[in-house]
């Protein structure tokens, strides 16, 4: 009789089964053998049988690694030590085989040989180390090139879209930013010294593949200032049902531009009359929809770079929040001083103030939204409201008083002097 | 000891590149979606790359990846990559070999699709497979959610793309509080405390100051050395727990998975938007959790049926109303549907007549 009933009844259905998967392993890793009894447990009594963490680690390092621990170290001896190991993924998830090959080499060496491809911050994920074995396996990982991501209060591994490398959207180079800033964090990747995790995503344009708004305390979205760029015959196109719509990644293979782009057009600032397609570009709010709908007659401007939005996370603790403008328009090209000088001016600000695991959202929640742009030394801008305030329970310091004696327009303790 | 190697950082991306990306990086001028899960990008030079995208389970062995190498080394040159939805892309050059490479997938189990309006696949945590605080396991509802809306994968039938995600808990790890429809792992009991260990394990002011309802006192009894929790004030978070190993609060009975729908990430047409509490709590029934994949599936089909075209399902349901959106889809409206927590509670509540009965 099989030792796994229940799990069984995953094997089958057209999905990717990851019970095959495991079982097929198994075979030769008996941790997995256990790990799959250990899992049919739970699937019976409907509660997790792993420990409550455990501090381990590689020799210098305070990240990469999670410690996990069986609670039923008796029944599966294999699972007793069950680490998970992050390793930094390269820019946009591209591999060579060669390269993916000799990571399951390590990997099968040393550990488990499962893993995730990838987790929910970008890694690598391998899961399934013993204590014993980390030190060898990252010796053998940084031999070949590879290193440990983050973990913990510490800088987690950036990621992004992969932006130029196969999307005409992309308004920055996003792989390069995200590999740069990597590896300009490593420090602070890898021994934690923040209030709590910080994370940085870069995406190429505002349809934010990597979901940077929603998951990143410092969000990059790419986004351009000047016109879309338009080929008419392209749009006359679409309106004859010559060109799909969504490159045929619809429902409807004939688009109407007027009912289905101009008119859905958040902004209104669209018009076509059967012939040409009107943007009144100065109003545009760059939300991609007409841009999505016909790839191939319009594109981004090319006065580029990205939007930095600051604050997301997930809804521990003070509940889900978004990330919020906090600089409307930045250029973004190597070696990214300006995005690394205000990366530094916010992660320094919070590291002071910030409250043991408070992330930067919150801090700024908690302490006023002008307290951190003095100190990010960035001026107050309408973009980053989407409404002003509707109470009169607003702040003068003494620095405004003085700074309004000298005429300035907009004032900050540090004088920062925007007329 | 030898020379230890640090702080290299992940290898440049450069490495990793197909030479025709190399070439026409930043140069792509347009993309096409020729069929579901082909997609073919063209450069300025007039370069075409075609794009197989595969799903797969996010839990995987070396012996399938090793797999998957075999395919790319065949079809590829060596070279794939993977989506932020956990994906798989085989990059190809020579049109004439996409069907032979749809037809290898196919044979090894490898289903294509997951472009445009379909579902693509769940992105999701770790479950009972690896967490230490799940309520409910990861791979497995998304292995069953998946095949019940197989059909949905390859095809692009819906109105728009529908993103689904798991969290095995509130922490939620990845996006899924911005999901179409994100399933979440809840726990529904307050703290088990264990005294004996606790005053072992555990610092009681930062325990103390984890909870963010102010729920954890120190225990009357000074000799105890331990915490109380005042109950009426505790909802499950669990973030005492990480703070402080000696605060269970699973509970094989009343843990369940709650739904939440009409979130985006996207700015397309409407800005980004969290997810909503549609359904409360679903039992955890594992292995197969009907319940949750029949919710689910309603809610698809009932989107499906009366979004417009070009709009996601949180768009759908903004325009016809929450309180259409219950009736249509059949699901009691209940005291947890209404937000209580802190500052984000009054921003929901509807200060108007625009309502519908």
């Amino acid at each position: 009789m099989s030792k796994t009933p229940l799990l069984d009844q995953l094997e089958s259905g057209p999905w990717p089964s990851f019970v095959k998967d495991l079982k097929r392993i198994a075979a030769k890793k008996p941790q997995v053998q256990d790990l799959l009894g250990q899992l049919e447990r739970s699937y019976k009594e409907k509660i997790t049988h792993w420990k409550h963490g455990g501090i381990v680690g590689v020799l210098g390092y305070g990240s990469g690694i999670i410690g996990r621990y069986s609670d039923l170290p008796d029944d599966f001896p294999g699972v007793e030590h069950f680490h998970t190991m992050r390793i930094n993924q390269p820019s946009g998830w591209f591999y060579t085989t060669e390269a993916l090959r000799g990571l399951c080499d390590i990997w099968d060496r040393h550990g488990s040989g499962l893993l995730n491809m990838h987790g929910a911050t970008g890694d690598i994920i391998f899961l399934g180390c013993r204590t014993e074995n980390l030190e060898p396996c990252f010796a053998e990982l940084t031999a070949n090139g590879w290193d440990l991501g983050g973990s913990g209060s510490t800088f987690r591994s950036p990621s992004c879209c992969l932006g130029p490398a196969r999307c005409e959207w992309s308004c920055y180079n996003t792989m390069e930013a995200c590999y740069d800033i990597t590896q300009e964090m490593q420090f602070d990747m890898h021994r934690p010294s923040y209030p709590y995790k910080y994370k940085i995503k870069f995406s190429g344009c505002p349809n934010d593949c990597v979901a940077a708004v929603a998951r990143a305390d410092l969000s990059v979205i790419g986004v351009w200032k000047d016109d879309i760029r338009i080929d008419q015959s392209a749009v006359k196109a679409y309106a004859g049902g010559e060109l799909k719509p969504k490159g045929g990644g619809a429902h409807l293979s004939k688009l109407d531009v007027q009912a289905d782009v101009t008119d859905l057009c958040p902004t209104f600032c669209m018009s076509f009359d059967g012939k040409t397609l009107k943007i009144d570009n100065k109003n545009c709010n760059h939300c991609m929809h007409c841009i999505n709908l016909m790839p191939q007659a319009l594109r981004p401007g090319t006065e580029t770079g990205a939007t930095i939005l600051l604050g997301s996370h997930a809804p521990i603790l003070e509940g889900a929040q978004l990330s919020w403008v906090i600089q409307p328009f930045m250029v973004m090209e190597s070696p990214y001083d300006e995005f690394k000088e205000l990366n530094a001016r916010i992660t320094e600000w919070w590291a002071e103030h910030g409250k043991n695991r408070e992330r930067v959202g919150e801090l700024i929640l908690r302490v006023g939204m002008r307290e951190f742009l003095e100190a990010a030394e960035l001026p107050p801008v309408p973009q980053t409201v989407r409404i002003p305030r509707a109470n009169p329970f607003f702040f003068w310091q003494p620095s405004d008083f003085e700074a309004e004696a000298k005429g300035r327009k907009y004032y900050t303790r540090k004088g920062y002097e925007v007329e | 000891m030898s020379q230890r190697i640090t702080d290299i950082g992940p290898p440049h991306y450069s490495k990793f590149l197909p030479p025709i990306v190399k070439e026409n990086y930043g140069k792509w001028k347009y993309h096409l979606i020729p069929e579901p899960g082909v997609l073919k990008h063209v450069s300025e030079s007039g370069a075409e790359l075609y794009s197989v995208r595969a799903g797969a389970a996010r839990l995987i062995t070396t012996d399938f990846l090793r797999e998957v190498c075999d395919v790319a080394d065949k079809f590829c040159d060596g070279y794939f990559r993977f989506t932020s939805r956990n994906n798989i892309e085989f990059l190809i050059t020579d049109k004439a070999k996409i069907e032979p490479l749809k037809k290898e997938l196919k044979e090894r189990g490898l289903p294509v699709g997951g472009t445009g309006h379909s579902v693509t696949s769940i992105i999701h945590t770790q479950g009972w497979v690896h967490c230490h605080t799940p309520a409910i396991d990861a791979s497995g509802p998304v292995k069953v959610v998946m095949d019940d809306l197989f059909e949905y994968f390859g095809t692009h039938k819906l109105p728009a793309q529908v993103r689904i995600a798991l969290a095995c808990c509130i922490n939620m790890c990845g996006a899924v509080h911005c999901s179409d429809i994100a399933m979440c792992g809840v726990h529904r009991t307050v703290p088990k405390i264990d005294h004996d260990r606790l005053r072992h394990l555990c610092e009681i002011p930062t325990t103390i100051a984890s909870c963010p309802t102010g729920a954890i006192r120190p225990h009357p009894d000074k000799a105890l050395k331990s915490v109380t929790v005042n109950e009426p004030r505790c909802m499950y978070c669990g973030n005492c727990y990480t703070m402080c190993p000696a605060l269970p609060c699973f509970d094989s009975e009343k843990g369940g998975i709650a739904l939440l729908v009409g979130g985006k990430v996207s700015n397309a047409k409407s800005p980004p938007a969290f997810s909503r509490l549609a359904v409360p709590y679903i039992p955890n029934n594992p292995p197969l959790w009907p319940e949750v994949v029949s919710a689910i599936r309603k809610i698809l089909i009932k989107y499906t049926e009366g979004a417009n075209k070009w709009e996601r399902l949180g768009e759908w349901i903004e325009r016809i109303g929450w309180e259409k959106f219950f009736e249509v889809c059949d699901i009691p409206f209940s005291y947890q549907h209404i937000d209580d927590y802190k500052f984000q509670a009054y921003d929901t509540y509807r200060t108007s007549m625009h309502f519908k009965f």
